[in-house]
């Protein structure tokens, strides 16, 4: 028999059918939004907000550095600590929790799908094991092929078709969503302890981190890939680093996208969006990004904001969280991979009595407000680098109210007045822009609003977030308040968030992009990288690719290579 | 019938590049292993049937009865420990870990007695660490410091250090250096350039030693330390300052003498120390294949690596408090589960003794001085062999074991599984 549901009365946000806080009624059956229903489950919404579940662009949740992290902080571990409940398992973490409270938290946001962005290929198992392991989230993962032997191979060569061959043999060996650029040609640098600028020459290998990026990004889009690269440029952190942020924005400018949607995705920008040449004269360059972003249409952005407090910080920038490290004195774990990239661990406390930390503050939300087409933003904080997923509340509350955002930024150190432009914004996000961040847009930048994701229109995956506010709500700590505990969220058409508390916990799918290659051009590259098993990888060609098992609720998309 | 890239179910090398023949069912020949990888994957003697206790006397059963005498121990249990996984797949751990929660019991694996140490110094300092292949590729300076791979890692030192080549030493150990630290001269010693060896109980001064050095304070390092001659220091020094690429791996003798885990944190340092001058990392060699699954599976389920008590519904992670032998000293725990391990070979006689005097229930495809107290013995299908899952290599690489033979002993996944059932239905008919 088939399940039906219907959500009356709610208040509808759903920017990708233009449904601007309509009253409006939803019928889902079998988890799909329908046309009608006969013999529904009747939620009864109450005029609150309606919005399609939320889509995280960005969030480190599951694989081998969010693990490391796990392991070597139990004094985080302790900060979220939850009994089980008939529902649950054990909760445990803040700023890196278990997978199980990860799914929980998420789901209590209202949000149903989260893309983990950074896959070390030759540990992609252990990605997908934790995705297995957490609860409710449909997800997907993006492996890192930037600073890999291969890919530079070929970038050094210029043959695009191979470098094309290789990322469709990559994706699918890992069961990957698409292309992760991290630190491109800094990380191989790190191996010996050094790193890369934009133009550098990467040590050995006779190519440089621009080379890499405008290469992927052709290769990319000799597929119908549903998302562009995903970019974590060079020098990430350092302050001046907004010129070379914009030159890498440059390098795709002429690149095609076989979709419609950007052919690059510049992720966690508040860490790039700096001026100055020290700490000491570091200042805000968010309006030069924001100026690029406005006056382009090839870069897509998200948010990387920060949530003041302590945290963990990870990345597969491993120079970057050396030198983070260097400056606390903090513990720090570093884990470099063979042949593919690498990834360094530290925590970190942003406090809004250091000047760098509240510019940094002020950055994020400065991109938020100062690029004009919300289509072109992500809501993130790069979690957990610029804080824990469980702030975006915090975050929605203050784009939404110039009040919050002043009376903030006066118990915060005063450069927030002499070095950003932050307390000079009056724009004030309304809850349609909202739902654009937090999933319209981020459904669109992944291309996953043609699976179903980021919407309500008829076809559509049941996943709605029924907050617990009305339009009309001004007050910042209630918007913050409704964001964090939904009234009810939906995920495939069952309701698993009640008032706040979990009530049930489906496993989740993984989305997994097929680049479906030229077969000639798969056997062209198959020596070479037969070879790099052969002779350096330290596991075999046979036991590498991800076997089906890792997979068990999969979602393919398939990408027809371009003619 | 010849299986390639079997992966071998032995120690944390888990090399993934053995040729099996099967004959009949059977595994005939092995190419590839190291000697005691060899004979695991040659295959020898077996409980062969699960047993129940009955005074005093180990009677064959069913699985079934035996399974179900288990749930019934592990739901009347106030105090349950659930101990061992380092010899079997995280699918396996996965189901334990669910179980724990279940019955509220402490969850623990045998690095609580091993590389625990080492976990407590990485929560301390953190880990700069690399896969095994980047050594291969990479490293011209190896340091083997209280660990014996010509033994215990036979294969070690082929596939991923002194012996292997790699793209930026593509003549092997010609062009690398090789340094073993250790209180005696072990077969690895005899290999190496550099042998220094230390008094027993002296890491932490020695490495402390080498972190002035390498720091440069050479002024406050006295002319001998733990029985090494200063100049032999200063030498040891300068070959990790002129390495392009240096590694440390460390076992045993370092994190189980005197000092233990702060030796770790200690070498740790020297290893950042280090890394001042060139890059330089450092390597816990994990010693089952399967020991650092486990802490992995732990650490993302319960977000703790392991003894963690599950007594209040929520994790509670203390070793020295909560770890197995922490609990059976105190005389606390009521009933214990053990699986693919050994505590009665391996633990203080002291908690022994306590066992003796709780239900006991052993999970594992071999008899050993456990099964001579065990209340209930279940056989299991020997993971890599017949019964494939996934394992975590020292450098925290995954792999799928795969399955070469059919048995009809069931996989511990499955055991663990119909104990969680068994045990759910028990608790459920309680509470109602």
């Amino acid at each position: 028999m088939a399940i039906e549901l219907l959500i009356k009365n709610g208040v509808v946000y759903d920017p990708i059918n233009g449904v601007n806080g309509e009253k409006k009624d939803i019928c889902i059956r079998d988890g799909k939004v329908v046309a009608e229903v006969k013999n529904p489950t009747v939620l009864d919404a109450k005029g609150r907000v309606v919005m399609p579940g939320g889509v995280d662009v960005h969030a480190h949740i599951a694989g081998g550095k969010v693990n490391s992290g796990r392991l070597f902080r139990p004094e985080d571990g302790r900060r979220g600590s939850e009994p089980k409940t008939t529902a649950c398992r054990a909760c445990s973490g803040y700023s890196v929790p278990n997978t199980f409270a990860t799914g929980y938290r998420y789901a209590k946001m209202g949000y149903t799908f989260v893309m983990e962005p950074a896959m070390p290929p030759l540990a992609a198992r252990h990605t997908h094991e934790e995705l297995i392991d957490t609860p409710i989230l449909d997800n997907a993962t993006i492996p890192l092929i930037d600073n890999n032997w291969m890919t530079m191979d070929y970038v050094k060569s210029g043959d695009i078709d191979l470098l094309a061959a290789y990322i469709a043999w990559i994706i699918k060996a890992t069961k990957g969503y698409g292309v992760k650029v991290v630190n491109p040609g800094g990380t191989e640098a790190w191996a010996w302890a050094k790193n890369c600028d934009l133009n550098d020459a990467v040590p050995h290998f006779d190519v440089t981190p621009a080379e890499i990026v405008k290469a992927l990004a052709e290769a990319n889009e000799k597929f119908e890939m549903p998302h562009s690269i995903h970019v974590h440029g060079n020098m990430l952190g350092h302050p001046g680093n907004y010129e070379m942020t914009l030159d890498t924005y440059d390098l795709v400018k002429g690149v095609k996208a076989t979709k419609d949607r950007p052919v690059m995705h510049a992720t966690h920008t508040q860490f790039f969006a700096y001026g100055g040449t020290t700490w000491g004269d570091f200042e805000s360059k968010a309006k030069a990004i924001a100026d690029y972003v406005n006056n382009n249409e090839h870069v897509s952005i998200d948010l990387g904001s920060v949530i003041l407090g302590d945290t963990t910080t990870m990345t597969a920038d491993g120079p970057m969280e050396y030198s983070l490290h260097q400056i606390t004195g903090r513990k720090w774990t570093n884990h470099d991979v063979e042949l593919e990239t690498g990834s360094g661990i530290t925590p970190f406390l942003y406090s809004g009595k250091v000047s760098v930390h509240t510019l940094q503050w002020a950055i994020g939300m400065e991109l938020a407000l100062l690029i004009k087409d919300p289509w072109k933003v992500a809501l993130t904080t790069d979690h957990p680098n610029a804080g824990p997923f469980v702030g975006y509340p915090i975050l929605i509350s203050m784009l939404m109210s110039k009040k919050r955002r002043d009376e903030s930024a006066a118990d915060m150190h005063s450069a927030i007045y002499k070095k950003a432009e932050l307390p000079s914004i009056d724009r004030e996000l309304d809850l349609y822009e909202i739902a654009i961040i937090t999933r319209a847009g981020t459904a669109k930048i992944l291309g996953l609003d043609a699976h179903g994701k980021g919407h309500l229109g008829l076809g559509a995956d049941a996943d709605v977030a029924i907050y617990d506010i009305t339009p009309e709500e001004r007050d910042a700590g209630k918007i913050q308040k409704a964001f964090l505990n939904t009234k009810y969220t939906i995920k495939g058409g069952q309701v698993v968030v009640m008032d706040g508390e979990v009530v049930a916990a489906p496993a989740g799918r993984t989305f997994f992009v097929t680049p479906e290659c030229d077969p000639k051009l798969t056997e062209e590259m198959m020596p070479n990288l037969k070879d790099k098993f052969e002779h350096y990888y330290s596991v075999t060609f046979a036991n590498y690719p991800v076997q089906d098992a890792y997979v068990p609720n999969p979602y393919e998309i398939k990408a027809p290579m371009r003619g | 019938m010849e299986v390639t890239d079997v992966v071998c179910p032995l120690c944390g090398c888990v090399c993934d590049d053995v040729v099996v023949e099967v004959e009949d069912n059977k595994v005939t020949k092995v190419k590839g292993a190291c000697a005691v990888g060899k004979s695991k994957l040659m295959g020898h003697g077996r409980i062969t049937s699960p047993a129940i206790r009955e005074n005093g006397i180990l009677k064959d059963c069913s699985y079934d009865a035996a399974i179900k005498r288990t749930a019934e121990i592990l739901a009347a249990a106030r105090r349950p420990l659930m101990y061992g996984w380092s010899s079997t797949v995280c699918e396996a751990s996965k189901v334990g870990i669910e179980l724990a929660e279940e019955i509220g019991a402490v969850i623990d694996n045998t690095a609580s007695v091993c590389h625990g140490p080492s976990v407590l110094a990485i929560q301390d300092v953190g880990l700069p660490s690399c896969t095994l292949g980047e050594v291969k590729n990479r490293a011209d300076l190896v340091i083997y410091w209280g660990a014996n791979p010509a033994a215990a890692h036979g294969n070690h030192m082929k596939r991923y250090s002194y012996i292997s080549k790699g793209y930026f030493l593509p003549e092997g150990k010609k062009e690398k250096k090789l340094a073993v630290v250790d209180v005696r001269e072990t077969k690895s010693a005899k290999l190496a350039d550099v042998f220094i060896r230390i008094e027993p109980g002296k890491d932490y001064l020695v490495l402390s030693a080498l972190r002035a050095l390498l720091l440069g304070y050479e002024d406050v390092v006295p002319e001998e330390v733990g029985g090494v001659p200063k100049k032999d220091l200063l030498e040891l020094v300068k070959m990790m300052e002129e390495t392009k690429f240096g590694i440390i791996f460390f076992g045993m003798g370092v994190t189980h003498s005197r000092g233990r885990h702060n030796n770790i944190v200690n070498a740790i340092q020297v290893t950042r120390a280090a890394h001042k001058h060139t890059k330089f990392n450092i390597m816990p060699m994990r010693g089952h294949y399967n020991v650092n699954g486990f802490n992995q599976v732990c650490t993302w389920e319960t977000g703790f690596p392991y003894s963690v008590d599950l007594s209040e519904g929520y994790a509670w992670y203390n070793p020295g408090e909560t770890s197995s032998t922490d609990l059976l000293m105190r005389g606390e725990c009521d009933a214990a589960l053990f699986i693919a391990t050994d505590p009665g070979a391996h633990f203080p006689g002291e908690s022994i003794r306590h066992l003796s005097k709780i239900p006991v229930i052993q999970i594992d495809p071999y008899a050993n001085p456990t099964t001579e107290f065990a209340d209930v013995v279940i056989p299991a299908a020997i993971s890599g062999i017949e019964a494939e899952g996934t394992v975590y290599r020292m450098d925290n690489i995954p792999l799928r074991l795969r399955k070469i033979v059919d048995t009809e002993y069931m996989t511990d996944e499955a055991i663990m599984k119909g104990i969680l059932k068994e045990t759910r239905l028990l608790t459920l008919s309680r509470r109602l």
